[in-house]
């Protein structure tokens, strides 16, 4: 079912306006979240020698930089920071409602022998992070992969864990949850909403 | 079965409630299957693969030099006329992205006994690949192969129509030279006549905003030539002066160029580029030539290997770009699928 004219796309919900449902982490508690985290790293990974930060595309990206800047902080060193697109590597390329924006992935080391933290904003169906082992293993053979997210929602469909959680929050398969970041968005804060009732889920979302 | 594609939304500057400006950067989508020429591209939709082709050449530099996007596609090389550049990069373009690639030339094929394109390309289809990139003798081979099968089509080159990776290639090489074609002079030279990669530059290069002119001798400049937007002279040294980037083009001997002119060394004494005319260009003009060089002809052999000449690097792009182009016209999104 299409609705091609877009006087008819007027009436459907508008994208971005689902009814939010809850606000789980505020500006201070992301900040907190992302000092504990750097802190964990660096405990587990003591020769911070050997330690690479990459961040997935996009909010993995500014959560990515924002560890590294905490571990200078922290220990006064700069760790090495890349940045991973995924797009080319999904299993899901032909079905993705929206058409995915390919951006350059940047990883400007050798990551061989060097213990990878991966970064991304939502750990969902593991799906993503998949894809992001399958791209890095083709750059290098690293010690060892860890996995770092703000937001564990659960509902995995591959055997994968995070290292390091934010905070761990159950949601409903029909919620989504938003992370905003003030790089890309106005705020920085990490909310819940729900999708739109059963009546309009075969409905196009309007841009 | 008839396709009906989406619009491509336009870019959007919203002001966020607390004041921000929140820039959602233009997002245009592509949404056609095949790529015929850039005469009916948009210039949004022209961005959108230059700025695919810059993450492609990214993946160029890995060391491992391979993604596995197009994994259990089949693109298709159909080659009605020799080339060596295309095909090759072609062929590369889409083993870089994991896709199996056959190649099909006129010699040692069907074509040789009377078969048509359209019924080649049906073929083709039964056959369950899902590109074929097309170079033809004729113009309008691509289009009218695109109308008569489902799966993608490619032109590689039409006649004396349009090759458009040739063209996208070459704005992406100036984009990297010079930043950005808008508001620049670029001077196409040569055989303007036959040539297809000038077309395409010049629906290309006019939709970005640049400035083209064209330089031939009389008999090479098609008439009406000027209605696409072009300025038009037959004096190689004024088309050069103010130029930040010229675009030599192969006289085309095989399609009886050499009849526009009285002899190979004249047209080089009086067209030809050399490091005399380029003294009085701009210090840094970028040389630019599609390829394949006749030297001494359309361009001396120091201009050629000198120090504003691109001509290997529009080679290394053209294989960005055209992972691009199969990345998307596989990728396509159509409204009804």
């Amino acid at each position: 079912m299409t609705y091609p004219n877009t006087w008819v796309g007027f009436f459907l919900p508008k994208k971005g306006h689902m009814k939010v449902k809850s606000k789980i982490l505020d500006k201070k508690s992301i900040e907190k979240a992302i000092t504990r985290i750097s802190h964990e790293i660096l405990e587990r990974n003591k020769e911070a020698g050997e330690l690479v930060i990459v961040g997935i595309r996009n909010r993995g990206e500014y959560l990515g930089n924002r560890i590294v800047e905490s571990i200078e902080k922290i220990q006064g060193i700069k760790v090495p920071f890349g940045i991973l697109d995924i797009t080319l590597y999904r299993d899901d390329l032909t079905e993705v409602a929206e058409q995915p924006i390919l951006k350059e992935t940047k990883i400007n080391f050798d990551i061989t022998h060097k213990k990878v933290v991966l970064v991304d904003d939502v750990l969902f169906t593991g799906r993503t992070i998949r894809c992001a082992m399958d791209q890095l293993i083709d750059f290098g053979r690293p010690s060892v992969i860890q996995l770092a997210v703000l937001i564990d929602r659960g509902h995995r469909e591959l055997p994968i864990k995070a290292d390091y959680v934010g905070k761990n929050v159950p949601t409903a398969l029909n919620e989504i949850v938003e992370v905003k970041l003030t790089e890309v968005d106005d705020t920085d804060e990490v909310v819940v909403c729900e999708k739109p009732g059963r009546k309009n889920q075969n409905l196009p979302e309007r841009e | 079965m008839k396709l009906s594609y989406v619009k491509s939304p336009e870019e959007k500057t919203k002001i966020s409630p607390k004041g921000n400006k929140v820039v959602t950067k233009k997002t245009a989508i592509w949404t056609k299957k095949d790529l015929l020429g850039l005469e009916y591209l948009s210039k949004e939709e022209i961005g959108l693969i230059l700025d695919n082709a810059k993450s492609f050449k990214e993946v160029l530099a890995r060391p491992l030099r391979k993604v596995p996007t197009l994994r259990g596609k089949t693109v298709v090389n159909l080659f009605y006329e020799p080339s060596t550049r295309t095909r090759i990069s072609f062929e590369l373009a889409a083993k870089r992205l994991s896709a199996d690639v056959i190649n099909m030339v006129k010699e040692g094929s069907s074509i040789q006994k009377g078969e048509t394109l359209i019924d080649t390309g049906r073929n083709l289809e039964a056959l369950k690949t899902d590109v074929i990139v097309v170079r033809h003798n004729c113009s309008g081979a691509a289009a009218m192969l695109s109308r008569a099968v489902n799966i993608s089509v490619v032109n590689a080159g039409d006649g004396w129509h349009e090759h458009p990776t040739q063209a996208l290639l070459d704005i992406f090489t100036l984009n990297e030279k010079l930043g950005n074609v808008k508001g620049l002079n670029i001077s196409i030279i040569g055989d303007i006549a036959h040539s297809r990669v000038a077309r395409s530059n010049i629906w290309g290069l006019t939709k970005l905003g640049a400035n083209v002119t064209v330089c031939a001798p009389g008999k090479l400049i098609p008439a009406g030539i000027e209605k696409l937007g072009v300025k038009v002279t037959s004096n190689i040294d004024e088309a050069i002066k103010k130029a930040d980037a010229i675009n030599v083009l192969r006289m085309q001997f095989e399609r009886d160029a050499a009849g526009a002119f009285p002899s190979r060394i004249e047209y080089f004494k009086t067209f030809g580029i050399t490091e005399e005319r380029l003294k009085k260009a701009k210090k840094d003009i970028v040389v630019m030539h599609p390829g394949p060089i006749n030297r001494g002809v359309e361009m001396s052999a120091e201009v050629a290997d000198g120090a504003n000449s691109v001509i290997l690097e529009q080679v290394t792009n053209g294989i960005a770009i055209r992972m691009a182009v199969l990345y998307l016209v596989t990728h396509a999104k159509r409204e009804n699928a």
